[in-house]
């Protein structure tokens, strides 16, 4: 039976269809200086009359409005969200709390360092946990999401070889990559080559071999990559792009597969980013805010965006003096709240507790990848790690896809798995469940895995018409994209 | 481990299931040569209530708004934010979920996020605007680089008085593209049309204003707009504090083409640089330009509204390397707390913040005005000369006032020259007493 039952929840029309004129929802203490007309501050064409359609509501109506919308979301705290590569972990209640803490949230960021030493401390803190995990030398917290961090990678790479009065033109990147990875590339100014995979799931060795050369620059590589398979080869893979004076850049969005058991460092990483949001446990927050952390061996930390948080006698200092960065990518420190939440959970889990986390996580895939197998084609049979990921070919033959199937997870009770990526698989279902699930949650999305499948040989309209018990059947994402309505407007009300 | 759900016996039970005897033939396809031999070199694992002392032992280190005044602003601001919005984004089902990909389970999400573009497309005066990018130094790096692919021009001028980080971020960002050509301020502080006009050519994609610039002073962009658009270069208007267009006119209703800022001033705490937000919002016919995310409403199968990420063919998981930014997570419940904070307070409430905001500057820059730098109009960020900021700042900071920011570290010309921000949190009480500090230094004419 499906865990799901009909749901009671509230329509719930936008906030600008609620306003009425007279109503509000906030209070402000009264002026306590002299109340000078505005047109004897400010020219009056400098100022403009009132926002024109913004709404009138009360604070109640405001708290129902965002609660009422907030049960048309599923969420980590409802039940597993199997996304793949993107690490959909329980996100602890403690960091929420430090995170808040008022004489940490409440800094400035542009006082003097003298008197910011308590987060410039925590800075340094989480920045050490993070080189000793990934075996680097160096590292900084500023970029706000992964593809920011990948871009500061990439911009690092490159001062690199300008510093060797060659800046080369390309990037190898694996055909299996995130899409964020040649794009970043492409804002550095590399040509991408790509490198397809070979059969067992990982980098084509031998074509590697033919398309490194001096004019690449680096080989952006995800390990273990988005099939859930780590790159074994990894040592004679870091042997070809090194020989040539190539650096290798590596994607950790799927670090959570290796804590305590082997670190980038050691097997040839140059540089690389780790997401925060994902193996750190910060909250994802329907699509941000994350953390980007870059780490890199010494002969890179010279071109570190600027500035470093520094050790230096009993404190700590921010660097900006340094001549070969390449600049700083954010206007501040980058995402502090996120490095709060972050070190809370480094220091609560430490590092015996990190390690089990990866064991957990690669036990829990592990598990779901066998107990589908029988049902669902495996197109790589290499081992995976945190996640395992399928294809359609066994639904194929009743007409039912991979979204379908999706759909109608949700009418069981999951959220789907990431589909259609990597893009080498057909119909591809990436599955990540996490360490944070359990033996019975585990049990029962297979279950459900089962149930779909068995559906699909006896009534495939069913699976096409999924999901039935969601807020919404299923949008109509061509007509969103045909002819955008990307904002209200009284005109469009409905 | 209080995060992990399975017992010893039921990791036993899925061994066998996988078909391997332990946990570590798992890790089997790493090899033995780049394997970590030896434990981590972090701590034991923390309690909850040593992990809390720790981290207020941190906090003690700190000055922060909790025990002083802040006269601070440069990019971040003081300012009031309701107790709503904190219990609303401590919902878990906004802040445990993804990105939305799977509409029908997110669209609680799809329409908050769909709200915010529409109030921040008001609030700016622009058509459209997108889901959010990461901070607003970012946003306005994306928004040079859009105007770049819009003109397929390289050149871009920006004002002296643009936020210097800013400045550097965009350097960051475009630097091995576009090059960047700085125009001086006049005495009043603010960016010299005539100045853009000598300097604007055929090979200029956009000018950059920021409103107020970083010297507080408020710019009519209406000219400068003219000038651009003569040239057929882009208006790029950027604000760094957001609420002052709660009074001001709107970069839409001057000639903008796109508008970039950061969102912080709009319900986010200071929280030390981030996480804030970036605002970014256009023209209808700069739309499948964009950088970044965006919702649109469309209907399901049961002709019901609903919403959508949408123009995705933008994006870098369908375009790769040609796409319009790289840019996937942004900064998702930051937006939330932004519309939170707008719906809040508002059509009349935006407006009373942004003019407590302009008053209370104004008190103490009439105040201080033989002190004055600039003679600009300016909205809560006012630079006076002082002999010694450093030194200043220090016996503000004995009377428990953060004091303003030292243009000298910046600007080398303007050593004594401090920037001083005034906002609705200052109590006339706050402002007499640094008025107080301040008449008591010497004055350097």
């Amino acid at each position: 039976m499906s865990r799901t039952s009909t749901v009671y929840n509230l329509d719930e029309p936008l906030i600008f269809e609620q306003s009425s004129p007279g109503k509000s929802a906030y209070s402000l203490p009264p002026l306590d200086v002299e109340d000078t007309p505005i047109e004897e501050i400010l020219d009056p064409g400098m100022t403009r009359e009132e926002v024109t359609g913004f709404p009138e509501v009360s604070e109640v109506e405001i708290i129902r409005h965002y609660t009422r919308m907030s049960t048309w979301n599923y969420h980590i705290d409802l039940g597993m969200y199997p996304l793949g590569s993107c690490t959909m972990k329980y996100n602890p209640r403690l960091n929420e709390r430090t995170a808040r803490m008022p004489r940490i949230a409440t800094v400035h960021p542009m006082q003097e360092a003298a008197l910011t030493q308590g987060n410039l401390e925590l800075i340094h803190r989480l920045q050490e946990c993070l080189q000793e995990l990934t075996g680097l030398d160096a590292a900084t917290l500023q970029p706000a999401a992964g593809s920011q961090g990948e871009m500061v990678g990439i911009l690092m790479v490159r001062a690199h070889h300008e510093a060797q009065e060659r800046p080369r033109r390309y990037v190898l990147i694996p055909d299996s990559a995130h899409g964020t990875n040649p794009a970043s590339a492409a804002i550095a100014g590399y040509q991408v080559i790509s490198i397809p995979s070979d059969s067992s799931g990982r980098i084509d060795i031998r074509i590697l071999r033919e398309r490194m050369n001096e004019d690449v620059a680096c080989l952006m590589l995800t390990n273990p990559n988005t099939l859930g398979i780590f790159e074994s080869q990894i040592e004679e893979i870091s042997r070809i792009v090194h020989d040539q004076g190539g650096l290798i850049y590596m994607d950790g969005a799927n670090f959570n597969a290796l804590m305590g058991y082997a670190r980038p460092g050691d097997m040839g990483i140059d540089v690389l980013h780790l997401n925060l949001h994902k193996t750190f446990s910060t909250p994802h927050g329907g699509g941000g805010p994350g953390c980007g952390a870059v780490a890199c061996r010494g002969l890179l930390a010279p071109y570190l965006p600027s500035p470093v948080i520094e050790a230096c006698g009993d404190g700590f200092r921010v660097n900006s003096d340094r001549p070969h960065s390449i600049g700083p990518v954010h206007a501040f420190h980058g995402n502090f709240g996120m490095m709060v939440r972050a070190l809370t959970y480094i220091l609560t889990c430490g590092g015996s507790g990190l390690k089990e986390l990866t064991e957990t996580a690669v036990l829990n895939a592990n598990y779901i990848r066998a107990r589908l197998q029988e049902y669902f084609h495996l197109p790589y049979p290499t081992p995976s790690m945190h996640e395992a990921v399928f294809s359609d070919k066994t639904l194929e033959p009743f007409g039912v896809k991979t979204l379908d199937l999706a759909k109608q997870l949700i009418d069981e009770g999951f959220h789907p798995p990431t589909i259609y990526f990597p893009l080498i698989v057909r119909g591809a279902m990436m599955i990540e469940p996490t360490e944070s699930e359990s033996k019975a949650e585990l049990d029962a999305f297979v279950e459900a895995m089962i149930r779909i499948y068995h559906r699909a040989r006896e009534d495939a309209d069913a699976a096409h018409e999924a999901p039935r018990l969601a807020k919404r059947t299923r949008l109509d994402e061509t007509r969103a994209a045909r002819r955008p309505v990307l904002r209200w407007s009284p005109e469009n009300e409905t | 481990m209080r995060y992990i759900s399975l017992t010893p016996e039921e990791r036993q039970v899925m061994l066998q299931a996988i078909g391997v005897e332990k946990t570590e033939d798992l890790f089997e396809s790493i090899p033995v040569g780049v394997r970590l031999g030896r434990p981590l070199n972090l701590a034991d694992p923390l309690s909850e209530s040593s992990l809390l002392a720790d981290f207020k032992a941190m906090a003690r280190k700190n000055a922060s708004g909790e025990d002083f005044a802040y006269f601070l602003g440069a990019g971040a601001y003081h300012h009031f934010i309701p107790s709503v919005i904190d219990t609303l984004v401590s919902r878990s089902e906004y802040f445990t979920a993804y990105t939305p990909y799977q509409a029908e389970i997110s669209q609680g999400t799809l329409q908050a996020i769909f709200e915010y573009q529409t109030l921040i497309a008001q609030l700016t005066g622009m058509e459209v605007a997108n889901a959010s990018l990461y901070d607003g130094a970012s946003a306005l790096a994306e928004a040079v680089m859009m105007a770049a692919r819009v003109t397929r021009r390289m050149r871009v001028l920006v004002p002296e008085a643009l936020h210097p980080k800013y400045r550097k971020v965009l350097g960051t960002y475009t630097g091995n593209h576009l090059s960047v050509t700085s125009v001086p301020a006049t005495s009043a502080g603010s960016l010299d049309p005539e100045a853009v006009d000598a300097l604007l050519d055929d090979r200029t994609a956009a000018v950059v204003v920021q409103s107020p610039n970083f010297f507080g002073v408020v710019e009519e962009m209406e000219e400068v707009a003219r000038l651009a658009h003569r040239r057929r270069a882009l208006l790029v208007a950027v604000t760094t504090e957001a609420l002052s267009l709660g009074l001001l006119k709107p970069p839409g209703e001057m000639g903008a083409d796109i508008v970039a800022g950061e969102g912080q001033s709009l319900g986010l705490p200071l929280s030390f640089g981030g996480p804030y937000l970036g605002l970014f919002a256009t023209r209808d016919r700069y739309k499948r330009q964009m950088p970044g995310r965006l919702v649109g409403q469309t209907v399901d199968r049961k002709d019901r509204r609903g919403f959508v990420l949408t123009l995705s063919t933008r994006e870098q998981h369908i375009r790769r390397e040609k796409a319009t930014s790289n840019i996937c997570t942004n900064q998702g419940l930051c937006a939330l707390a932004v519309s939170i904070f707008l719906s809040t307070l508002g059509k009349n409430g935006i407006r009373d913040l942004a003019e407590q905001n302009l008053k209370k500057a104004h008190y103490l820059r009439r105040r201080l005005s033989d002190r004055l730098v600039f003679s600009g109009p300016v909205f809560n960020e006012i630079v006076l000369r002082v002999d010694d900021p450093e030194g200043l700042n220090q016996e503000l900071y004995r009377e428990g006032i953060i004091g303003g920011l030292p243009l000298g570290t910046w600007f080398p010309s303007r050593r004594d020259q401090m920037l001083v921000c005034v906002t609705d949190q200052n109590t006339r009480r706050q402002i007499d007493r640094y008025i107080r500090v301040l008449q008591r230094s010497r004055v350097t004419v």
